[in-house]
């Protein structure tokens, strides 16, 4: 006979909360002038809701290093600045972790400053995520951004072009136009009808002219001998 | 008459990939670890293959409006060659033509001067200037004959 036995260990488990990944944004690169102030920003997704253990960690690698050490940590509602490293009493934590913010102030930059930023966020239960970086760039003056000077030069040049086109077919549309109004003071005072007649069939097709040949000075000389001879 | 027609076109169309090829691929100053170009600079050193945009100065910036605008220009000048093949006057000059054409050698002689003089800036003094730069150098003289005989030449038949 078969018993069925029952055993309560394995009733229900209690399975660990399901964590989902955590997307982690900061910016990518961020460019300031040397002494002045910025705000590295520091936010992320997370399907659950925000915890109160919520924690922000930074921490700062230079450029040409290969070790980072940890600048700012926040955790347990209480948010610890470096106060031994390169930061000392030049960062200040200007975030939000209620409303997933945790953003950090840099005073006074210097050159030495240059280097890669990791903020690591974490929302239990959802602690699987991917730090995201950003790059700081300490500069003298900023430099004008990557393409604004070529995009420029060539809107310029080729606007240029453009203007000189709609210059030249200008110029042959009025210049046609005032040989078409003296031909027609000219030419009224003949008495011939049909003349009149084929002069005026011939002068009214004077507009096409400029599209057909891109060929310049000859076409002139060309539709006023047309002109004279259709007469 | 039909070979000279096939002869400059081949010219022209020579002249074109030359400049596609040297804006493109762009391997302007080549080292032993690194290669730098107008768009990206390339190293190999610490291990690893590593690419970063090249630098935002003014004048390399220059240098790309100028390759890609002798790229523009060469191409209009071809199609508008064939245009001007069909509705040209019986000996008139590819005048149109052979002005494109000219102005696009000029833009690629200036942006390689400006690339140059400018080298000692960008380029360290270990590298050599990289097959992309000599082509920019050899496109200019194609474009420039290639437009001239645009201008000497006249339509026949």
């Amino acid at each position: 006979m078969l018993c069925i036995v029952w055993d309560d260990s394995i009733g229900v488990e209690k399975l660990p909360e399901q964590s989902q990944a955590i997307v982690i944004y900061t910016g990518w690169e961020r460019h300031a002038l040397i002494g002045s102030d910025i705000r590295l920003s520091c936010s992320f997704f997370s399907w659950r809701w925000t915890s109160e253990d919520v924690t922000f960690s930074w921490t700062y690698r230079p450029d040409g290093s290969r070790d980072s050490i940890s600048i700012f940590h926040y955790t347990g509602g209480v948010a610890y600045v470096d106060n031994k490293g390169p930061f000392r009493d030049r960062l200040e934590f200007v975030g939000n972790p209620g409303r997933r913010d945790g953003s950090i102030l840099l005073k006074n930059l210097d050159f030495n400053d240059n280097g890669t930023f990791t903020c690591d966020a974490k929302n239990p239960p959802d602690i699987v995520g991917r730090p995201s970086s950003v790059r700081l760039l300490v500069f003298e003056k900023v430099p004008i951004q990557a393409g604004v000077i070529t995009g420029a030069i060539i809107g310029v040049v080729l606007g240029l072009l453009v203007l000189i086109v709609v210059i030249y077919y200008l110029m042959r549309f009025l210049v046609a136009r005032r040989v078409f109004s003296l031909s027609v003071s000219k030419h009224g005072k003949k008495k011939k009808e049909g003349s009149q007649q084929r002069q005026a069939s011939s002068l009214l097709s004077f507009p096409h002219i400029p599209s057909s040949s891109t060929s310049s000075t000859s076409s002139f000389s060309h539709t006023l001998r047309h002109m004279y001879t259709s007469s | 008459m039909l070979l000279l027609l096939l002869g400059i076109i081949l010219l022209h169309v020579a002249a074109l990939v030359l400049l596609f090829v040297s804006t493109i691929v762009s391997v302007w100053t080549s080292s032993e670890t690194s290669t730098s170009d107008l768009w990206i600079n390339c190293t190999s050193a610490n291990g690893g293959y590593h690419c970063d945009p090249a630098s935002t100065g003014e004048w390399i910036q220059a240098v790309q409006a100028l390759m890609i605008l002798s790229i523009i220009f060469s191409c209009l000048s071809l199609l508008l060659f064939f245009i001007q093949l069909f509705t040209l006057q019986k000996g008139g000059r590819f005048f149109l033509t052979g002005t494109f054409q000219i102005l696009a050698s000029l833009f690629v002689m200036s942006g390689a001067i400006i690339y140059t003089v400018m080298s000692p800036d960008w380029v360290p003094e270990v590298s050599a200037f990289g097959y992309s730069y000599i082509l920019a150098w050899v496109a200019f003289p194609l474009a420039l004959i290639s437009g001239l005989i645009y201008v000497i030449l006249r339509k026949r038949e």
